[in-house]
Order: C-alpha cells, then sequence, then structure tokens
C-alpha cells in the first residue's frame, strides 16, 4: 500500500510538472533587464498594458546598480540569450553597436514608422545613436535622466534662517543659480542647528567603485566648461581635459566636499546621498531625476517639504546625462517579440502613461504638453537639465576610461592627493594610452 | 578476469604503487593548477581581453611586465599591500602571543574565553567588511563613540580619511585573525613538557628567563608557521578591503589585489592583469621559499 501511495505521489508530481512546462513552453514571454530601483516598478506597471493588448507576456530582471553593469556586460559579452530587451545605460551605446550585442533598429523603425525626430534630441543623441550624432540607431530613448538637485524647501523659508542668510551673503535665500551659490547656501547650513538637530550642507556624489565621483564633479566640470576633447579633432584631449577652467571645476567640487559634506561621506553614491538627505542630515543634494517622484512622496521630506532644481550654471551650462536607451539584445531567439515591445513603448499614449506612473519620457508628445510644467514639480528642472546635458565617453571600450578617472578624481578629491591639474594631467595621460591600445591615437 | 587484474596488483612494486594512487591527483592538479599557470604566463605576452570575442591575440612582448614595473601607481598599491602585510603580521604576533600565554593559564572560565576569542575567525571576511562599516560610521558608528568617549577628538572618519583610512584595514583584519595566531601559539605552549619548567624552577630560573630561554623557543616555530600563512593570505588579502573601503579614499587602501581585480575583470585587460598575477606569485613564491628555509633552520635548532 505504502509502495502505491509513493507511486502514486510521484506521478501526480509527474504530471503537474510536466503540465506546467508545457504550459510555460506555450507561453509566449520576452525577459527585459534593468537596474533595480524606483522606476522599474512604474515599468512593470506599464508593461501591464503591452500583455493585456499583445498576450506577450514580459518578465523582469532588475539588477541593483552596484552589480547592474558587471552582470549585464557580462551577459552581452558572452553572448547571453537571458534578455530580449535590455535597458541599458547610456555608455553602453558604443559597445552594443561595434560588439554586436545590440540590433540596429533602423530598417525596424523606417518599417514602422517611428520617428526620432519625436523623441527629444539629446536624449536621442545620448542613448540611441553610434557613431555619437549619426543616424543609426540602436536603442530608443526609454528613461530620460540627468544629475540635479533637491533642496529643502521648508528650511529655505524659514524667516530667521532667510534673514540670517542674507545678512551674511547679501541676497536672498533661494534655490542656486550658479555653483557659487550653491557654496554659499551649502556652508550656510553646514553645521547649523535647526530643529534641534545639527545639519550639514550638502550630499554629492564621492564613491569610488564604479562611476559616483565622476558623474558628481562632471557635473561641476561641465558648468565649468569642461570638453572631453577638442570639437573637430577626435581624441585631443590636451588643454580641454585640463583646462584652467576645468581645473577651477574640479577645484571647486574639491572645496564642496572638503567645506559641507556630512562626515564620513567618501564613498557616497545614489543611495548614500539618499538616506543623508530623507534622514534631514544635509540642505541640499545631487542625485539623479529618477529619484525625485519617491522623494515628493517621502514621509520625511516630501509633501512639500523638498524642492528640485536642475545642476547650476557657472561659466556655462552643463548637466551630467542619465538614463538609458532600450536596446533589442541581438543574441535573443525572440527578438520579433521583443521588436513589438518597442513597437508599443513608442506609441505617445504609451508614453504618456510612462510619464504618469514615474517613468521619464522622452518622448515631444509628453515633453511638449502643455501641462507637462506643472504636472510635477520637478518636470521644470527635468526639461531644462535635458537641454544642457553631457555624457560620458560612449567608446565601446568606455569602462577603461571611467576607471582612470574614478582613480584620479577620488586621490585628488577624497584622497586629498596632488593638485587638480596633476589629477587631470593624470587622467589625459591614462586615456591617451587606452586609446592608443585601441588604435585610436 | 578480476583475478587476472588482482594478480597483476599484486606483483606490482611499491613504486608503481605509489603512482597509481597518486595519478589522479597529479592529473588534476595539471588541469587545475598548472595548465592555468602556464596558460596565464603565455597571456601576460598578449595583448588579450577576455571580453572581446573573437579579437585577434597579439604578442606584445614584454610590454605589461615593463609597464607594471616603471608604473608610479602599482609601486604605490605595493606600498600599501607593505605597509597592510608589515602591520597586521607584527600587531597580530605580539597580542596572539600574548593571547595564547593568558588563556594558557588555567583559571575559571578559560575555555569558554578561548572560545569566544576565536569567534570573529569563523566570520566570512566580506561580511565582517560589511558590518565594520557600520562600526566605523563616524555619526552612529559604535567606533567613534567609544574613541571620544576617552578622548574628545569630535568628529572623524576612519575609513574617509587618507591618514586614518590604511589603520582601519589593519585594525578590522587583526580583529578577525588575531585568534588564529592565538591558537597556533597555544598549540605550541601545549607541547612544552612541564618537567622544563620544573628544572628552570631548581635552577632558580626567574619567570622572564624562563620565558626567553623556553617559552619563546618553544613557540617560535608554531608562531613562525602562523606568520607565514597570514603573510600569504593577506598578500592575497581582498573581499575584506574591497567591502570596507573600496581601495580609497583615493588609492590608500586600494591593496595589489584590488589593483589586479580591476585591471582583469572591469578593464579587462587580461594580458596585463596576468603579467600583474605572475608578477605577484614570483614574489610570494619567492618571498615564502626563503622564510621557509629560514623557518626549517630555525627548527633544526
Amino acid at each position: 500500500m505504502k509502495v502505491m501511495l509513493r507511486g502514486f505521489t510521484l506521478f501526480a508530481l509527474l504530471v503537474v510538472f510536466g503540465l506546467s512546462n508545457l504550459a510555460m513552453a506555450k507561453e509566449k514571454y520576452i525577459t527585459l533587464g534593468w537596474a533595480a530601483w524606483d522606476p522599474a516598478n512604474a515599468l512593470v506597471e506599464l508593461s501591464k498594458d503591452f500583455t493585456k493588448s499583445t498576450g506577450i507576456k514580459v518578465r523582469f530582471e532588475f539588477v541593483p546598480w552596484t552589480n547592474f553593469a558587471d552582470r549585464m556586460l557580462n551577459e552581452l559579452n558572452q553572448g547571453g540569450k537571458t534578455f530580449d530587451l535590455l535597458i541599458g545605460d547610456s555608455q553602453w551605446i558604443g559597445g552594443g553597436a561595434v560588439n554586436g550585442h545590440y540590433v540596429k533598429l533602423n530598417d525596424f523603425f523606417d518599417k514602422e514608422g517611428i520617428s526620432m525626430d519625436d523623441f527629444l534630441a539629446p536624449t536621442v543623441y545620448g542613448y540611441s545613436t553610434w557613431p555619437k550624432g549619426t543616424p543609426n540607431y540602436y536603442a530608443l530613448p526609454a528613461f530620460g535622466d540627468a544629475n540635479a538637485w533637491v533642496y529643502r524647501k521648508d528650511w529655505f523659508a524659514k524667516p530667521e534662517l532667510r534673514k540670517a542668510f542674507k545678512k551674511k551673503y547679501g541676497y536672498e535665500l533661494e534655490p542656486p543659480g550658479t555653483w557659487t551659490e550653491l557654496m554659499d547656501i551649502a556652508k550656510f547650513f553646514h553645521g547649523r542647528k535647526i530643529d534641534g538637530k545639527k545639519r550639514y550642507g550638502v550630499a554629492i556624489f564621492s564613491e569610488r567603485g564604479s562611476e559616483g565621483i565622476t558623474m558628481g564633479a562632471t557635473s561641476a566640470l561641465y558648468a565649468w566648461g569642461f570638453r572631453y576633447q577638442h570639437p573637430r579633432i577626435p581624441y585631443k584631449m590636451k588643454g580641454y581635459v585640463n583646462s584652467p577652467n576645468a581645473v577651477k571645476g574640479l577645484e571647486f567640487y574639491k572645496e564642496l566636499y572638503d567645506c559641507c559634506t556630512p562626515p564620513g561621506h567618501s564613498d557616497a553614491y545614489m543611495m548614500a546621498d539618499l538616506d543623508a538627505y530623507q534622514s534631514g542630515q544635509v540642505a541640499m543634494m545631487m542625485n539623479w531625476y529618477a529619484f525625485f517622484p519617491g522623494i515628493h512622496k517621502n514621509e520625511n521630506v516630501g509633501f512639500g517639504k523638498t524642492g528640485f532644481f536642475s545642476n547650476p550654471d557657472q561659466l556655462s551650462k552643463g548637466a551630467t546625462l542619465g538614463g538609458q536607451g532600450i536596446s533589442v539584445v541581438s543574441y535573443s531567439d525572440k527578438k520579433d517579440l521583443a521588436l513589438q515591445y518597442i513597437k508599443w513603448f513608442a506609441t505617445p499614449e504609451v508614453q504618456k502613461k510612462w510619464w504618469k506612473l514615474g517613468g521619464y519620457s522622452c518622448h515631444k508628445a509628453v515633453l511638449g504638453d502643455p501641462g507637462f510644467v506643472k504636472s510635477q514639480p520637478y518636470a521644470q528642472g527635468f526639461l531644462d537639465s535635458m537641454q544642457k546635458v553631457n555624457d560620458f565617453w560612449q567608446e565601446p571600450f568606455f569602462v577603461e576610461l571611467m576607471l582612470p578617472m574614478q582613480k584620479r578624481l577620488h586621490d585628488y578629491i577624497v584622497g586629498d592627493k596632488g593638485t587638480a591639474k596633476q589629477a587631470l594631467d593624470k587622467l589625459i595621460e591614462d586615456w591617451e594610452e587606452v586609446f592608443e591600445e585601441e588604435g585610436k591615437l | 578476469m578480476l583475478s587476472k587484474i588482482n594478480r597483476k596488483l599484486l606483483n606490482m612494486s611499491d613504486r608503481s604503487i605509489a603512482w597509481l594512487f597518486t595519478l589522479p591527483t597529479i592529473i588534476l592538479l595539471i588541469f587545475i593548477n598548472i595548465y592555468p599557470l602556464i596558460w596565464s604566463v603565455y597571456l601576460s605576452f598578449t595583448n588579450f581581453k577576455a571580453n572581446r570575442r573573437g579579437m585577434e591575440i597579439k604578442w606584445v612582448g614584454t610590454k605589461w611586465y615593463e609597464k607594471i614595473l616603471m608604473s608610479e601607481d602599482v609601486w604605490a598599491n605595493m606600498q600599501v599591500t607593505a605597509h597592510f602585510l608589515f602591520w597586521t603580521i607584527f600587531i597580530q604576533a605580539i597580542l596572539g602571543l600574548s593571547l595564547a600565554i593568558f588563556l594558557n593559564r588555567k583559571f575559571k572560565g578559560h575555555e569558554l574565553m578561548t572560545t569566544v576569542v576565536v569567534l570573529p575567525m569563523m566570520l566570512s571576511p566580506a561580511v565582517v567588511g560589511v558590518f565594520w562599516s557600520y562600526i566605523y560610521q563616524p555619526q552612529a558608528g559604535i567606533f567613534n563613540y567609544i574613541i571620544n568617549f576617552f578622548i574628545d577628538f569630535g568628529e572623524f572618519t576612519m575609513i574617509g580619511d587618507f591618514v586614518l583610512a590604511p589603520w582601519s584595514i589593519v585594525i578590522v583584519d587583526t580583529w578577525i585573525w588575531t585568534p588564529f595566531v592565538m591558537l597556533m601559539c597555544l598549540a605550541g605552549l601545549k607541547s612544552i613538557p612541564d618537567y622544563l619548567y620544573e628544572a628552570a624552577e631548581v635552577d632558580r630560573a626567574s619567570k622572564w628567563q624562563q620565558f626567553i630561554h623556553i617559552t619563546l623557543p618553544s613557540v617560535m616555530p608554531f608562531l613562525m608557521l602562523a606568520v607565514l600563512f597570514r603573510g600569504i593570505e593577506n598578500f592575497k588579502m581582498f573581499d575584506m578591503v574591497n567591502e570596507l573601503t573600496g581601495g580609497g579614499p583615493g588609492s590608500v587602501t586600494e591593496l595589489a589585489s584590488i589593483h589586479l581585480k580591476r585591471a582583469a575583470f572591469e578593464k579587462w585587460r587580461t594580458g596585463y592583469s596576468s603579467a600583474f598575477a605572475v608578477i605577484l606569485f614570483v614574489t610570494v613564491f619567492g618571498a615564502g621559499s626563503i622564510y621557509v628555509k629560514f623557518l626549517n633552520k630555525l627548527k633544526e635548532k
């Protein structure tokens, strides 16, 4: 009897397992890879409409930012078939195109009537094209983003603080328009007691391991006119990367780090900045727009306590580009289904809903809408930022360019090693070495 | 058939049987150790990058070796490694020996105390790195609180300060691995026969003389073995430091292993990183061989 019972149980299990496998095999689905952060949840919600209209299910694999690049780039380098669609970082576009990881989308766009003119030009340039600026598209702009700022609107509104600030600096305490003003405000708040607690000036990016300090410092460098190369002579970096103004910009960022960040802020990126801001330690924080909807609804600092502003100007305008395009992975066996998703995602209706759910659409139908600016308190800043964004190198070997910059900047800004000029001079040497190895110089 | 095999086995010489037993291990070692080693030596003379599929591999001669040996940054990494090695071994040897002498005395609860002392050693270094980053947290961490309780330094950061950061990793490594050195020394202390001390008592030798002439020479081979293990381990230390400081601030805690990992698995400069791995291997192998010879001489004494 016992043997019969065991046999029956085993049979039943095999039947259930077999049937579920059969059902899975028959089910049409695609797998989409992205970073694990707030906007990913919005995408899950949005994609339900795609499944409803096409019957194709979307599975997701969201990887924490700390492992995102390693995980995804290794997958691509190995020709992995895990992902059919990938929302990859803007810097990956060169490698995606040159190494054949991404499907070129020009013919598909032409066939389906998808026009890149319907998307904001800087986002098309930043997320979709390779070589840069040419009409060769390897991604559809999916999620616009830039490095920007939040500030404690409730503290800025306190009459006694406004009075004290005006007395000290001679102008009103308002969101800063320049980096100099930002420094004044940061110094003003740093170490000050507000509501009985000691507060600090700013939370800025200082992370060493991946891209943090580069993303933070370039926000200042671009505002001082930093350029990666001669506008007409590719890879000629001397006099641009280490121009006198770039040196001043870097010195400024270090001064800001030294004077006004909370103690122990030596290896901070997105999450550490968020922690510092949301716990009420700092008056201002730099971070990506992606986090702003969450901050706006945060119980400690949201619901009117926070204001938003785009990256301040100085000698010129500039902001560090974040965000991503969505690409079809060339190794996928379901490219046709993945392309269906892109076609659906590119429609204005879907893009409008994307923005509504918390995704930063790059579609002109959304951004050009008369009600867009007032739809969210950070919408105006987002529009302003996207008009002045700059991105890091997007060469296929961008990681080899990123890591030396991380090292040189961290050595100087956090490690107190050498001068800003020396850091940028060494950076040029590092980059020239990489470009020589890659046969570009 | 079976009896035929049995007969053959019975007729085998000792030498043949020895080969028969060791051959599987030798083959395994060749495949998982020797072959990769030889392959990485070959790669160190090429421009190979593991993330470039279908890339043409070119012979670059000794380019990477020259680059590494001439690089200021690599020498800075080696200095960081040397600082870490010297101080961790030095402090752990002194603390480990002292703890062993203390715990070798039979007092009430010494067994429980020994168990408690060895606990840090049982934790994963990566986990230790993560939770020490909380302990070092300048505002909420307990480390600053304790220091400021005794001497008020005000706000300071251990892992964010370029002077203090190298010491922060020394402290954590000492916390984890002193128990290991202690255990080794304890084994040495337990092996000393009591009659040596009794004879010394009869000869009216002082406690200090007993320590210098009996305890220390007996424990020294064990201590030196512990130092060898710790030296090799710390030369390739990666996980704890990577989690705790990530090599920063700047590069002041960027050990050779962190530099190697970044070159190999972030920049994917496989040729370069192979060359650096070979240099590190030769360094460890050379230093280890000299040390073992010295250790053997000491044992002979």
